[in-house]
This record gives C-alpha cells, structure tokens and sequence, in this order.
C-alpha cells in the first residue's frame, strides 16, 4: 500500500491527481482551519472525534459550507479560491455526496432517486454505469420500491449509487455507516470495500471509527479540533507514537496480510506478512487473498524471552524502536519493529522499568487478539 | 324555492372571490413563507408579525385603513387610477385584494411550518445531485410541502368564504358585485327574513363543518425523509 502511495504523492508534485484543499472557517465556539494535499485517487479518511471538524470539512469540499478563506483544487481544476473570488456552487462541482443518514427523497421510488441525479449530470443513458452500480451494490430488486419501504442498509446503498451514478470525479462520504446498527454495518462495509477496489475517482471518507478506517482507507488525516494533527499513508500514519492522547487510547496499528494456510483440523488460518503471521480463526477466504487486521496496542505484550507454555500463539520477535506517553500516567506506548512491519504495544511503566524496555533491545511481542477487517 | 335569485347569486360570488383570492395567496404566500422559512435576516419578525396582524385586529381596522389607502386620495387608489383602472372600494377587484390581505396568515403559517419542517438536508441532497435552486424548490421542496399547500389552500379558502367586517367595510352591499353570502345573512337578518338567514347561516355551519373535517382527517403529515 505504502509503496503503492509514493508514486502518486510523487505526482503530486507535478499538480496533477492530487487534491489541494485549504480552508478556514470561524464560527462562535468552533474553528476549521486546515491545509490538506491529498492522493488524487484512492480512499482518504478524514478521522477525528466529533467536535475535530471533519464534518465541516467535507462540506467545504462540497460546497455546503461556504469557508470564510478557502481554496480547493481536484486533480488540475479550481473547484473555489476567496482570493480569486471563484466559489463553484455545490450543485456545479461534479462530486457524490452520500450523507450520514440515506435521505433518499421519500417521494420518489428508488429508480426515480437514482434517475435524479443522473438526468442532471447527463448520464441517464449511461446504462453500463447503471448495471455496474445495480451489480456493485445489489439493489437492482429494489427500484420499484418507496424509501419506506427500505431497511437502513438498504437506504445507504441506494445512497451510495445515486451518488455513483451522477459520473462524479470526487466521491464524498460523512460516515455512512454511523447511522446503522452493528449487523447493518457489517453488511454494507462489503460493498465499501469493492467500492475502494473499483472506483477510479478519489473518495473522502469521514469517519470517527478506527476500525472503519482501518478497513478502507490508503491515506489518513487525523483532526483534532479543527486542526490537522497528522496525515499520511494509513499504516505509518496509524503506527505514529507523536499523536495527542486523544487518539492514543485507541492506538494500533494496521497489518496488510495474506492468506497462507488453512488448518481445517484446528479450524485456524495462517495469515503472512512481513515480518511474522499470525494464527486466527478460519477464514472463508481463499489462500492467497489480501486480508487487513488490525492489532491494538493494548492486545500487545512484551517478554524478554520466547515464551513456552502459553495460550498465546503469535509470538513475534520485534525490536524496541521508541518510547512515549501512553494516554494515562500508568502506561507507556511502545513503537516496535517486526522486521519492516511497525507494531504498538501498550504496557505499565512498572513493566517497562522491570524489563528494561529500552530502544534498541529485541524482544518477543506477544498478539493477544488481532481485528480482523474482511 | 328556500334560495331566492339573490341568495344563490351571494353563494356564487362567494365562491368566485375565495376561489380567486385563494389562487392569489397561494402565489403571493409561497415565496413570503419561503423567506420566512428560511431567513436569518433581522427583519423576519417584523415581516412575520405583519403578516400576522389580521389575525387579531378587528376586520373593521383593515377594512378602514384598505378603504383609505385604495381610495381616490389614497396610495393604491393614485396607482390604479394612474393605470386608468379607477379606484377599487366598492368593486369586486377590491374586495379580492382585501380579503388576500385579511387571508394571508391562514396561508402563509401553515406554508412556513411545511417548509421549517423540511429542513436543509432535501436541498442539500438535491444540491449534490447538481439540482440548481430553483429546480431544488420545484423538484424537492413542492412535493414535500404539499400537506402544508392542501392545508393552506383550504384555510385561506374556507376563511375567505367566512369573512364579514372587511367585505362591508370595502365592499359595500351591492348584488351581483359585492353581496357575499356572510353579508347576504346580515340583510335578511336585518329585514327579519329569518327562515332565509337560516338557510344561507345552516348552509355555512354545514359547509364549514365538512371543510373542517377534510382538514382533520387528511392531516397526515409524512416524515420529512426516509
């Protein structure tokens, strides 16, 4: 992923494909202040808290929130520039939007909410586009229905393609799953996966859940009060020990693995990467398909040597490559490496003091759990 | 034959000048209610109470100060006689702009409510999906609001129907022209012609009774988006 990054941000340089964006935005008790270069392709997540103004920034790319200064530039073309007084209104900028909750309009059927968007972006006879989207995201049984008649996932996936279908060149999400309970959840993130696999245009996710970053995103930007406090490549981004403690209470990293081995005996499945695997239970994947996970720092453990006769399986050797504060006084986080592969484990300062943990010294990391995210 | 010439002539013009006044409102109400709906400006509530005062002045105050300003001495009537249209008391044209002012709140409120009511986001929505404004208003917010319009339409209707002060202040009593049906009961009730009154006044009860009745009962009002 990270070596898949570079050539693009490369690019970047050359002004084409990337997305510029810069805006300020001042309202009683809340500031947005940001300057973002971003891919001009792939998925972007912008992660924060609620209140860090990740919101607010996605509508200024939108054009739904008019920032007092603000320029923003997709891949080679001026999209809004204050000091130039060019603001593209919302519905001249070719871009999909798809909103926390559906708002399908409960007057129209689902093939009118589709057909909506797509007479007024001109491509109502963009059937291949239709079929693509009817395949992508499995609502072909449901046009004739009302929004009504529709579960919440349902509603989001209709969403999602009407959207789609408008032919935008940036595609726009304000947590689309936040709105949908757990199993609703589980059921879209599927086709937001095939969606990241497909889609040549660039997406902006917002989102609040780590795990749903984690899952989509290539590229992060971490806000914190209207401020952007970090952005970069997913896995070195995630794996960062320099970010407020607001985002270290959930730190972990991301693990890009591939499907090794199935032990149908145990019912467990090998995943490899760089640097180690892991064991988890079976997975309906075939051998040599990608798989995420996803390690909590808090699931991570150290030993000063291999241990032998414990339940935990995945052991890695690692090597101490930095200390820091962890989100309480009694912990610290530490950065390990596993051969190329960043690792974080959270543990007590009485632990580290006990063992010597120190940068430099190798170590055994054990996995207690890992996330699995596909 | 309970209905005399004159009285089913009253019944007629009644109809004509609520129907008429009705259709005005609803065009000169929606983009009114729509700036209320939607302003952030100082002056909402100014406009907002103006619209609202008839219903609490006496129609003899909006009948008075309508005769004054539509009179050969007054603002409107110096416009319309500048327009070779004469002046508008004691016409039906005048009646019809008094009972659009004297109407405007029972069409106006219910249109802003259905507007508050559907929010930003059905613009917004519409918005993304390249609709330009004017296309969002017709496309979206039309077949939103349209509770609120069935709900104005036969409010602003029905009140017309039912008004008397303004008409007598405005309209004078002249048959065929300004006789409407509230006015038409006053004459009979004058002359002591009480089995006329009572047809003409039970006429009204009935007829604002299924009125009102159509309103309660079609008052379903779908959620705003699903």
């Amino acid at each position: 992923m990270n070596a898949a990054l570079e050539p693009a941000l490369a690019q970047q340089a050359g002004g084409e494909r990337a997305i510029r964006a810069r805006f300020r935005v001042d309202y009683a008790g809340f500031a947005l202040d940001v300057d973002l270069t971003l891919p001009g392709h792939g998925v972007t997540a912008l992660f924060g808290h609620s209140g860090s103004g990740k919101t607010t920034c996605l509508r200024c790319v939108a054009g739904l929130e008019r920032a007092q200064e603000g320029r923003l530039e997709i891949n080679g073309e001026l999209w809004q520039d204050t000091a130039a007084g060019v603001f593209l209104p919302t519905h001249k900028r070719p871009l999909g939007y798809v909103f926390q909750e559906a708002s399908l309009f409960p007057h129209l059927s689902v093939r009118r909410n589709l057909e909506y968007g797509m007479r007024r972006a001109g491509a109502l006879e963009d059937r291949r586009a239709w079929d693509q989207a009817m395949e992508l995201l499995g609502i072909a049984h449901l046009l004739d229905r009302m929004p009504d008649r529709l579960s919440g996932g349902e509603r989001q996936r209709v969403g999602i393609a009407r959207a789609l279908l408008t032919r935008p060149r940036l595609l726009l999400m304000d947590e689309p799953l936040a709105a949908l309970d757990l199993k609703r959840k589980s059921e879209i993130l599927p086709y937001l996966e095939r969606l990241h696999d497909e889609l040549d245009i660039p997406l902006l996710y917002v989102s609040h859940s780590p795990d749903e970053v984690a899952r989509l995103a290539d590229h992060v930007v971490l806000l914190d009060q209207g401020k952007v406090v970090a952005q970069g490549p997913l896995v070195d981004t995630l794996a960062r020990l320099d970010l407020p403690t607001a985002f270290t209470e959930d730190a972990g990293v991301v693990i890009e693995s591939v499907v090794a081995e199935h032990d149908d005996g145990y019912h467990l499945t090998r995943l490899d990467f760089p640097g180690g695997n892991v064991m988890v239970a079976r997975r309906p994947e075939a051998l040599g398909r990608k798989l995420r996970f996803r390690v909590h720092a808090r699931d991570v453990s150290l030993a000063v040597a291999r241990l032998e006769g414990s339940t935990i399986t995945n052991l890695l050797p690692v090597l101490v490559t930095d200390l820091a504060e962890a989100d309480t006084p009694a912990h610290v986080l530490v950065r390990l490496d596993a051969e190329g592969t960043p690792l974080l484990a959270r543990i007590t300062r009485r632990s580290a003091d006990q063992l010597r943990v120190g940068v430099g010294r190798r170590m055994w990391a054990q996995i207690k759990t890992v996330a699995l995210l596909g | 034959m309970p209905l005399t010439g004159l009285d089913l002539s009253a019944i007629w013009l009644t109809l004509e000048l609520a129907s008429l006044t009705t259709a005005l409102l609803l065009l000169i109400g929606t983009p009114i209610s729509w700036w209320l709906a939607r302003t952030r400006s100082r002056l909402k509530g100014p406009v907002g109470a103006v619209v609202a005062l008839p219903l609490v002045l006496p129609p003899t105050v909006i009948g008075f100060y309508l005769l004054v300003t539509m009179g050969p001495n007054g603002p409107i009537g110096h416009f319309t006689q500048s327009l070779g249209l004469g002046v508008l008391p004691f016409t039906f044209a005048g009646l019809v702009v008094g009972s659009v002012f004297y109407s405007m709140p029972f069409v106006v409120q219910p249109l802003q409510n259905a507007f508050e009511a559907i929010g930003d986001r059905p613009l917004e929505v519409a918005a993304t999906l390249r609709a330009s404004p004017w296309d969002r208003f017709f496309t979206v917010v039309l077949p939103l609001a349209r509770p609120g319009f069935v709900t104005a339409a036969i409010l602003g209707f029905a009140h017309t129907v039912g008004e008397f002060g303004v008409v007598l202040m405005i309209g004078g009593n002249i048959p065929d022209k300004t006789r409407t049906v509230s006015v038409q009961i006053f004459d009979h009730v004058e002359a002591m012609e009480y089995a006329q009154a009572h047809w003409l006044a039970g006429g009204m009860v009935v007829f604002s009774f299924f009125v009102l009745l159509a309103l309660y009962s079609s008052r379903r009002f779908k959620p705003a988006l699903g």
